[in-house]
């Protein structure tokens, strides 16, 4: 194949940064995740500390896992929407040159 | 309030016409599906026409089985809060597949995840153990499905178990077979649609007898069955074992062939990655709707009444229908249950045909000299046999312990699937023999692992005492299959997907090339 005339240390660049983006992302949500499992088998006792009337820590701490879930995700999309596309659409166009 | 007789478990006229509204409705669209279905693109990725947000709904109904609605508000209406972590184990594996497989998969595939890993290296070895891979996971998966369907239909209408089957496997066969991918895909979507709105309906008619104010549900229910229902309990018991299922859970839905093959529906990678934003919007939002529909049902129904109907708890959901709409809204979320059922098995039915032709007909007997025509004849043929092959497993299995099945899908999809994809996108030393020792360790030691675990070796085969100690075995076979791609790849280098691999980040980062 012919892409000779990709700027190469802008196109490395590019991928680098994705990686360091979608993996500094993942390992936030593996850290959240099993920080979660292993204070289930940990820390029982925190998850059971109330924080109203009836309702123990564990609630808004599981329904918080939920919800980072969904900003994490949307981050990522609102990163390659914007920042990402627009330097694909530069690398793709400096080849046409 | 517990003194209302209950009808479930008769038949029931409302559910029956919804039910046929809804396979008329969707067989109409498989009609209209199978005049737009003419190429193998169409027939396998419903011609890269779908959209971010569709194909995003699509995702979420591929998810949300009816195992995991009705089996999960079942377990929280009878454990609360543990049924809660289990489905948070369903859901971080979304963020996963947005980060690390939704884009490249798109760009570098076809029609299957076994065309990613086979872009550089030799397609006959890949194709072969990507197959086994794949249709392992498929049918372990689909009998769960059957099996399950059979008894929750049985015990939703009385309608015999063998009759349940039969009708999901003629129904199903009927809309992949003439409309291919995009009657899938519909099917999907108006199964996720209803399903999101029947269960929203519910929870707000739950809520409304609290003031829409979930806390004083909670309250309740800890008031009625005492704190430790709103409390971790019993089910994260040995930590190794948790983080074992966390991790087959998290890894294996970026595994599930029946997943992966939908982002070959949307255009382009800027698509794949909406649709897994809104996938995972939508199930989350599923589960949340499910832990308040588990506890509704505990306060409302009553465990003791839950228990008495199903042991495990399966029948809590359609307890709650009649409980707030009566027997009429009992009939609607019945027939949305068996809806669901049947789209799930038809997503999975697609996947494995697509495996059967693309990978082992075209690529493997045929190396890849085949024209369309052949290719999609051998995908509808392959459509009925699996068909087939299902109704029959799910007749022969049942009354069986099939709950491990589900768990080992997951677990061969951690380690069989995910880690051979992985690597051959990020990593340029990957071969041929790296690649099929990681898919061929990563399968094998999951299934070896689940075999003489507590659950197979235990409660199946009635031993005293297992040889593997945990339930689930994708912390140990997940890491031995990276291991094996990584050793494969050093003691049998191949220079010519190591230089190939510049082009294929062209195409994976640029979108240069793309089908």
């Amino acid at each position: 194949m012919h892409h000779a005339s990709l700027d190469q240390s802008r196109f490395q660049e590019l991928v680098r940064k994705k990686w360091s983006i979608s993996l500094s992302l993942t390992a936030l949500m593996l850290t959240i995740y099993f920080g979660f499992i292993l204070l289930l088998a940990f820390g029982r006792h925190v998850l059971a500390q109330k924080v109203g009337t009836y309702i123990p820590l564990g609630i808004p701490v599981g329904l918080g896992v939920i919800v980072s879930a969904c900003v994490l995700t949307g981050l990522y999309v609102r990163w390659a929407n914007t920042v990402y596309d627009r330097s694909v659409k530069d690398c793709i166009e400096s080849m046409k040159r | 309030m517990n003194t209302t007789t209950f009808t479930i478990g008769q038949p029931n006229t409302v559910s029956i016409i919804f039910f046929f509204l809804f396979v008329a409705a969707t067989l109409v669209i498989t009609y209209f599906a199978a005049k737009k279905s003419k190429t193998a693109s169409d027939f396998y990725a419903a011609g890269r026409s779908v959209t971010g947000f569709q194909n995003g709904l699509a995702l979420a109904g591929d998810y949300m089985s009816a195992a995991s609605f009705l089996g999960i508000a079942g377990l929280v209406a009878l454990k609360g809060y543990d049924g809660l972590i289990y489905s948070i184990g369903f859901l971080v594996g979304w963020p996963l597949i947005m980060f690390l497989i939704a884009e490249p998969l798109r760009n570098l595939g076809k029609y299957t995840f076994a065309d990613v890993v086979a872009y550089r290296l030799r397609q006959k070895p890949i194709r072969v153990a990507a197959s086994c891979g794949s249709l392992m996971t498929v049918a372990f998966y689909l009998i769960a499905q059957m099996v399950g369907s059979g008894s929750l239909v049985n015990l939703m209408f009385g309608l015999p178990y063998e009759w349940a089957i039969i009708i999901v496997g003629v129904v199903m066969i009927m809309y992949v077979l003439f409309g291919g991918m995009l009657a899938t895909t519909w099917v999907q979507i108006i199964k996720a649609v209803l399903l999101l709105g029947g269960a929203s309906v519910m929870v707000f008619m739950v809520l409304s007898k609290f003031g829409f104010d979930p806390s004083e549900l909670l309250a309740e229910a800890s008031r009625r069955y005492g704190q430790k229902v709103l409390e971790p309990g019993g089910l994260v018991s040995n930590p190794w074992d948790a983080v074992s299922l966390g991790v087959a859970l998290m890894f294996g839905t970026a595994g599930l062939p029946h997943i992966l093959m939908r982002f070959y529906t949307v255009p382009d990678a800027e698509q794949a990655r909406k649709s897994v934003f809104y996938a995972t919007g939508f199930i989350s939002y599923f589960y949340i709707l499910t832990f308040i529909i588990g506890f509704g049902a505990m306060v409302l129904v009553g465990q003791d009444v839950i228990s008495k109907l199903d042991k495990g708890g399966n029948m809590a959901a359609l307890l709650l229908a009649e409980t707030t709409g009566g027997t009429m809204f009992l009939g609607f979320i019945a027939a949305v249950a068996f809806a669901t059922i049947l789209a799930v098995v038809a997503g999975l039915t697609l996947a494995g045909a697509a495996t059967f032709s693309h990978d082992l007909y075209v690529n493997v007997f045929k190396s890849g000299k085949t024209t369309e025509e052949q290719e999609v004849r051998m995908a509808k043929r392959a459509t009925v046999a699996l068909g087939v092959v299902a109704m029959a497993l799910g007749i022969a299995f049942k009354g069986q312990n099939v709950a491990f099945m589900v768990g080992l899908a997951f677990a061969i999809a951690a380690s069989g699937n995910f880690p051979a994809l992985l690597l051959s996108i990020l990593w340029r030393g990957m071969s041929t023999t790296g690649a099929t020792a990681s898919i061929v360790v990563g399968s094998v030691t999951a299934v070896v692992l689940i075999v003489i675990s507590p659950t197979v070796w235990v409660d199946i085969f009635h031993f005293q005492q297992a040889i593997f100690p945990w339930k689930n075995p994708a912390l140990i076979s997940m890491p031995l299959a990276f291991a094996a791609g990584w050793l494969g790849s050093v003691l049998a280098p191949e220079p010519d997907a190591t230089r190939l691999y510049e082009d294929q980040k062209v195409r994976n980062y640029l979108g240069v090339g793309v089908e």
